[in-house]
């Protein structure tokens, strides 16, 4: 084997894998991709039953219903909302009024959200960016999270954080 | 004043790791033995500036210093003192001077250690390492700096303490090992910028290039064992592994790394892949600073998001792009002058690397695809979209089937010449193996479990085949080297992790359900019975506590104590579930929350098979480690005009 043969050799390999590669990525992003949409989203642009998507926003106030281990929400994002229907063990920082992504399909007269999974978090700070985009989008950001500085409330009462640096 | 001191000696370090950086990088081109020779002094500074930077933060979360912010937001001073420890690196200011921390650590390493390098080669690899330190230097001085006071007026009383989840020594341990790990690839990064500016790449730079690279993967897999290990047995959701971005971040650099493991030897033995090799090094450390940006920026939908400020994520985007643009410029402009290696059939030792190489990369150019596409998406206004676990399933399942087949033929090759037929001459008891498990599941679990069949096999051909070379190897009755040992073990567990995941993904089962007291459910073979539920009171917390029985066939084997607490200095409760394993299978309950009408929500889990995920990554690790200790990759052992010298040791 020469250094032709086996600069062929090597870009033959490399071409074979990228094709393969180029293959595998189409085939496992067929149908495995999930979309994301607010329920202003779901009002306007009307999603067919059966398509699996996620739905995020806020958990609204007195809206949540259990039983047993079924539970029954609805996700707003002020203009529009969307109930939540699931069964399971809901995440830790699940609250009325925080915000919330639920995965799963649309039931079959398209009233109803049937979620199989509740997005968790680590931080009770933390918002989605996706459900942050979507209230910023229909106003609500501002009523939303009083606490969208991620500031601890000790601070804000005082000083702006540029202060806080010395 | 001890956290001002800490404040100054970072700002000191920024200055010193810029002249250093300089005085290195014109004394290599100038061939000045005297600014060369000042890398040790300047490296032993920067480490010792860094840590007492770090010393004094961890000074003040130790006595509860609240007038810091970082202190004041991330501590308590109820915490037991070994969370008061971790708490240091539990915040993304403290975890990013503990990331800075390291790097100097490893440069203090190269300058110590590698007095046998040549001198310009060692100098230059210093300054680079001086560059990356004083670029995370004003990423944290300018934007995430941990000795941020608040004002005197605003001090609070006690802390914002630490998040629940986090008190935990799994995960106490967790960042300190996947930042060593993150942070060891500087050190392959950082010689093979240093080569290309000499353009001169040789068997001693591998050498050199190989031990960093094991040890760096050695500390990545136990830090990304030990995080799956702690989302599997704390967050109770019944998973290890969520194709997550952040768990994704430093799973695409542990596949380079794997990847650039496994060229270095080529480049060691036998002086070929060298362009190739570092390529990957640059490739390598690249891909933690991108893991570093996606976990850091906030920019991707993650369950493990950080509350993050967006200034910060474009500081390390500048960062990220100065680094990688200006290495891989570098490359283009160098790389066409190293000399080629030698050659080698494609069958060959040789050949069976490369191929390895190939697939590491594209496992590691999928996932990174698959992080960055929702990404792109959102920019391109195509819609906010999630690339989910089925995506990454499907790829890895058909990744991994050719680098397990793989993983067992490559070892029995030769160098340089191809025997394919002689290699797989050699796997016949393998091949039995294969066939014999083939049937034994399709026979016991049904003929529609056919992946489940497949994958076992290869689980056990792998095994197989491993401890065939291994038997090969002992058969002259003399002890292989150790660096064999570390490839019989390291592959051993990829046989171990193979038929625990193919285990797990084909028979796990769960039940939710809500439960009165002296209720039972049947699982898996198992009764699970909730005898009592009630309040107990801990350290820093109020917990739900369940008492849960587990009978097989009517027989008590273990009785499980599933909790959800409420911390005093936290809105949100957590989750502790319980798992009773007999070394081969887990049995998880987890208790919810009370419905009001004396009923509890519980969840149990059958998952076979995920101890030996755990016993895979320790053996690994393990094989990392012994060979670590082979005296011919001894740490600056060889000498380059030793190392053409012909080596007759069996490879």
């Amino acid at each position: 084997m020469n250094r032709r043969k086996r600069r062929l050799y090597f870009i033959a390999l490399g071409v074979i894998t990228l094709l393969l590669a180029g293959v595998l990525l189409r085939a496992g992003m067929e149908g495995n991709i999930v979309f994301f949409y607010s329920p202003t989203d779901l009002a306007e642009k009307g999603i067919e039953s059966g398509k699996r998507f996620r739905v995020g926003g806020l958990v609204e106030e007195g809206s949540v219903e259990r039983e047993g281990t079924s539970l029954a929400f609805t996700i707003t994002d002020g203009l529009n909302e969307m109930r939540v229907v699931y069964t399971g063990l809901v995440p830790d920082l699940f609250r009325e009024g925080q915000g919330v992504i639920a995965e799963g399909r649309l039931d079959e007269d398209g009233k109803v959200f049937r979620a199989d999974n509740v997005l968790a978090r680590h931080d009770e700070n933390y918002m989605p960016p996706e459900v942050a985009d979507s209230l910023k989008e229909t106003g609500q950001w501002q009523h939303a999270t009083p606490d969208d500085t991620g500031l601890p409330k000790f601070l804000k009462d005082h000083e702006t954080p540029d202060e806080a640096r010395p | 004043m001890i956290v001002e001191l800490g404040h100054y000696c970072l700002v000191l370090a920024l200055f010193v790791a810029l002249v250093q950086a300089v005085v290195l990088l014109t004394g290599a081109a100038r061939q000045r033995a005297d600014f060369m020779a000042t890398a040790t002094g300047s490296s032993l500074a920067l480490f010792a500036l860094v840590g007492a930077s770090f010393a004094a933060l961890t000074w003040a979360f130790v006595v509860s210093d609240f007038s810091v912010l970082v202190v004041a937001l991330n501590s308590h001073t109820d915490k037991p003192l070994l969370y008061k420890i971790s708490g240091v690196w539990a915040n993304h200011e403290g975890s990013l001077l503990l990331w800075v921390l390291i790097l100097t650590a490893f440069s203090l390493a190269i300058s110590l250690l590698g007095r046998n390098l040549p001198p310009t080669l060692r100098s230059r690899a210093i300054a680079v390492q001086g560059l990356v330190t004083a670029g995370f230097l004003l990423f944290i001085l300018f934007t995430s700096n941990p000795f941020w006071r608040i004002p005197p007026e605003a001090i609070p009383l006690n802390g914002q303490g630490l998040n629940p989840l986090l008190q935990d020594p799994a995960l106490a341990f967790h960042p300190p090992l996947l930042y060593a790990g993150y942070v060891g690839f500087s050190m392959a990064f950082s010689l093979a910028v240093a080569a290309l500016i000499e353009g001169r790449v040789d068997a001693a730079w591998a050498r050199w290039v190989r031990p960093w690279t094991l040890a760096a993967w050695v500390f990545l897999t136990l830090g990304i064992a030990l995080g799956a290990w702690w989302a599997y047995y704390e967050l109770g959701w019944g998973g290890w592994w969520s194709w997550d971005p952040v768990e994704n971040a430093s799973f695409i650099p542990w596949l380079a790394g794997t990847a650039l493991l496994h060229s270095a030897i080529v480049v060691e033995k036998r002086n070929a892949l060298k362009v190739w090799t570092v390529f990957l090094a640059v490739l390598t450390f690249s891909l933690s600073l991108v893991g570093t940006f996606i976990v850091r920026s906030g920019v991707i939908t993650s369950i493990h998001a950080f509350a993050s400020d967006p200034t910060r994520g474009v500081f390390i985007l500048v960062l990220l792009g100065l680094t990688i643009g200006a290495s891989l410029i570098l490359f283009a402009w160098r790389a066409p002058q190293l000399e080629g290696g030698s050659l080698f059939a494609p069958d060959s030792k040789e050949g069976s690397l490369l191929v390895n190489n190939l697939l590491m990369t594209t496992a590691a150019a999928t996932v990174l695809i698959g992080v960055l596409y929702p990404l792109v998406a959102d920019v391109l206004n195509m819609g906010k979209l999630t690339v989910g676990p089925p995506f990454y399933e499907l790829v890895f399942k058909w990744l991994m089937i050719p680098t397990i087949v793989l993983m067992a033929i490559g070892p029995l090759l030769p160098w340089k010449r191809g025997d394919l037929r002689g290699a797989l001459r050699k796997l016949t008891v393998a091949d039995a193996a294969f066939v014999l498990t083939l049937i034994a599941v399709i026979v016991l679990a049904g003929a529609d479990r056919y992946w489940t069949a497949i994958g076992l096999a290869l689980g056990v051909w792998l095994a197989t085949g491993t401890l065939t070379e291994l038997a090969l190897r002992l058969r002259g009755g003399r002890m292989p080297p150790r660096a064999t040992w570390g490839l019989v073990l390291g592959h051993l567990g990829m046989a171990a992790m193979v038929i625990g995941i193919v285990c797990d993904y084909s028979w796990r089962t769960e039940t939710v359900q809500a439960m009165r007291p002296g209720e039972t459910r049947h699982l898996a073979g198992r009764d699970f019975t909730l005898l009592e539920a009630d309040e107990v009171q801990g350290p820093n917390y109020t917990a739900l506590r369940a008492t849960v029985r587990l009978d097989e066939k009517g027989r008590e084997v273990a009785v499980l104590h599933p909790e959800r607490r409420d911390y005093a200095t936290s809105t949100m409760p957590t989750t502790e579930s319980a798992i009773a394993s007999n070394g081969l299978v887990d049995y998880h309950a987890v208790i919810g929350e009370s419905s009001g009408d004396g009923t509890f929500a519980a969840r149990f889990f059958y998952h076979p098979g995920v101890p030996l995920l755990w016993y895979g990554a320790g053996l690994m690790a393990l094989g990392g480690l012994i060979s670590l200790t082979d005296g011919r990759y001894r740490v600056g052992a060889p000498k380059r005009n030793t190392a053409t010298r012909s080596r007759k040791t069996p490879s």
